[in-house]
């Protein structure tokens, strides 16, 4: 594992620089990001690059979503929580591309996307309506590893996730990941849809729930909830909130993912309710 | 318009900020404070993305992109660290 | 390395029309590009000014419009590859507010509320040129299109007519401003696609 480098930016010639390095030797390993650090066994470090895909499976996952297994023979694997850049590319040459999440972890070179229908998108549609099984496109990762949840790290914290909509997929990575290695580190997980049709991975949820390692899972609907529900519809109040999520007080690692607003709505009650902002990582996915 | 955090410039920032560019920590030139680029308010139109300190607003980087190069500016960081 | 995925779709081009720059695309709607949080300056409290070797000249709204209105129609075009022609606009002619200044300095760097800079040669913006611009499209400017004034430079790609303008100070040489310094030209004509340095 290389040593922290700092680059020291030109433009400020007057004040002297001391080019500080943050200790992360010494910061302990709570399992919360993608590299590595002395505490925990040498492993591949995988650095991102760009590698050719080919759509291997699509089914829907809502009406406004749709799940993407892609076929990604060089793909180094990832961590949970890690994300992508897919990039199309029009017979003319044009390009687009755009970051999405991804709903599987480890070394499986097939990588489960879902993508959720944007009205007046350039690439959602596309991917949501017409892109078919043997399609090629470019991924470029994986990427993003402050976002990140590894298993077997030590850590005894435990770890809130709260999800917003589409917010759910890094999540579902982070909670897939926890079953499979039968971690002991408690884990709930908040995620707050629309209606129940808009709930993705209700399968990999139901596994998580029911294998052994401990995970709570509460769905809170804004719109229509189903008739079993043991809480109306209605869109996410602070207290809402923070009788389902953990107290301040147990210190737990927290990932809110989803959109913007729904992302800093979290977060700014999280803050009120007394959280420690150090331990909330964030990834916001804009929109309105 | 739409608003990100510093996770959505990861893929953009590979090789200037290392391999990990979500880890980067990045003091401000505005406000002194340090920050990972995951913290950082990102902004992204079809001009380029700009990523501002979360605590200040102060611009810490900007990516304009024409599909063949990428042009990185690092106008609010005093200084950065990377692994 | 670009592989072709099947069925996507690239951008329209318009082809064999000498009223839109290469590599520019024609719309009808206005797209809004933002880099942060849209200003909110009311015109009680906006002022414009301009900055020169002798000193500061500053203008109210009230005085800036007191010093003649125009309407005009523009063709103005976007960097980022679109273009929309004859758009109706109101404001008032740089011109009229130099003719109160005197300056030997050749460049510009124009200021706007939220930060933002942008340079341009001063003999870009005299001339009938250029338009510190209260309404387009017969409706007064919304914040997100840059009001509740902007500058109006169609001769250059639109980065240049600098949204929530508030002055302009003189310099000697031609200095980048925001977006230049991160990646776009220092003049940016659009018919000679000066996009990017």
């Amino acid at each position: 594992m290389s040593t922290p480098t700092s680059v020291a930016s030109t433009s400020v010639a007057s004040e002297s620089v001391a080019s500080t390095s943050v200790a992360s030797a010494e910061t302990p390993d709570t399992g919360q990001e993608a590299r590595p650090s002395p505490a925990t066994p040498a492993r591949v470090h995988r650095r991102p690059a760009w590698h050719a895909a080919t759509v291997a499976e699509v089914r829907d996952e809502s009406p406004t979503a749709r799940r993407l297994v892609l076929d990604v023979p060089t793909w180094p694997g990832n961590d949970p929580g890690q994300h992508l850049d897919l990039r199309l590319t029009a017979e003319d040459g044009y390009q687009a591309t755009r970051s999405y999440s991804v709903a599987s972890a480890g070394d499986d070179p097939r990588v489960t996307l879902a993508v959720d229908r944007v009205d007046d998108g350039e690439v959602s549609p596309f991917l949501v309506d017409a892109i078919e099984v043997g399609d090629a496109l470019e991924v470029h990762g994986p990427l993003g590893g402050w976002f990140v949840w590894r298993p077997s790290s030590g850590s005894t914290r435990p770890v809130q996730l709260i999800a917003g909509g589409s917010g759910i997929v890094p999540l579902v990575a982070m909670v897939t990941a926890h079953a499979e290695a039968d971690d002991p580190t408690p884990f709930r997980l908040l995620y707050a849809v629309r209606t129940p049709e808009d709930v993705f991975f209700r399968p990999e949820l139901d596994a998580a729930t029911a294998a052994d390692a401990p995970l709570e899972v509460t769905v809170v609907y804004s719109r229509t909830a189903p008739a079993d529900a043991t809480v109306p519809a209605g869109r996410l109040t602070k207290d809402a909130l923070a009788a389902a999520v953990l107290p301040p007080e147990d210190r737990a690692l927290v990932y809110v993912c989803g959109s913007t607003p729904f992302v800093e709505q979290v977060l700014r009650w999280l803050g009120e309710l007394g959280h420690d902002v150090a331990d909330v990582r964030a990834e916001r996915f804009g929109g309105s | 318009m739409t608003r990100f955090d510093g996770n959505a410039l990861a893929g953009e920032l590979v090789d200037v900020l290392g391999a990990d560019p979500t880890t980067a920590r990045l003091r401000c030139t505005g406000c002194g404070s340090l920050g990972s680029l995951g913290e950082t308010r990102v902004y992204r139109t079809a001009m380029g993305s700009v990523a501002r300190c979360h605590g200040c607003d102060t611009v810490l980087v900007t990516v304009v992109s024409d599909g063949v190069r990428r042009r990185v500016g690092l106008p609010g960081v005093r200084a950065a660290s990377i692994a | 390395m670009a592989t072709f995925t099947r069925g996507f779709g690239g951008r329209r081009r318009n082809e064999d029309d000498d009223r839109t720059p290469p590599g520019q695309t024609l719309v009808r709607d206005w797209p809004v590009l933002s880099a942060g949080a849209t200003p909110d300056i009311a015109p009680a409290d906006w002022s414009f000014s301009i900055q020169t070797e002798s000193g500061v000249h500053e203008w109210t709204w009230d005085e800036v419009q007191a010093l003649g209105v125009e309407d005009v129609t523009v063709d103005i075009h976007c960097v980022t590859h679109w273009s929309k022609l004859d758009m109706p606009w109101r404001g008032v002619p740089l011109d009229a507010l130099f003719a109160q200044v005197e300056t030997s300095l050749d460049y510009c760097m124009v200021h706007s509320f939220g930060g933002y800079t942008t340079n341009v040669p001063l003999d870009e913006l005299l001339g009938g040129k250029a338009w510190v611009a209260f309404e387009a499209d017969g409706e007064p400017l919304e914040p997100e299109h840059g009001g509740p004034a902007r500058l109006l430079v169609p001769a250059l790609y639109f980065w240049k007519s600098a949204k929530w303008v508030r002055g302009i100070v003189m310099q000697a040489d031609d200095e980048p401003g925001f977006w230049e310094n991160a990646g776009y030209n220092m003049h940016g004509d659009p018919w000679k696609e000066e996009r990017y340095w």
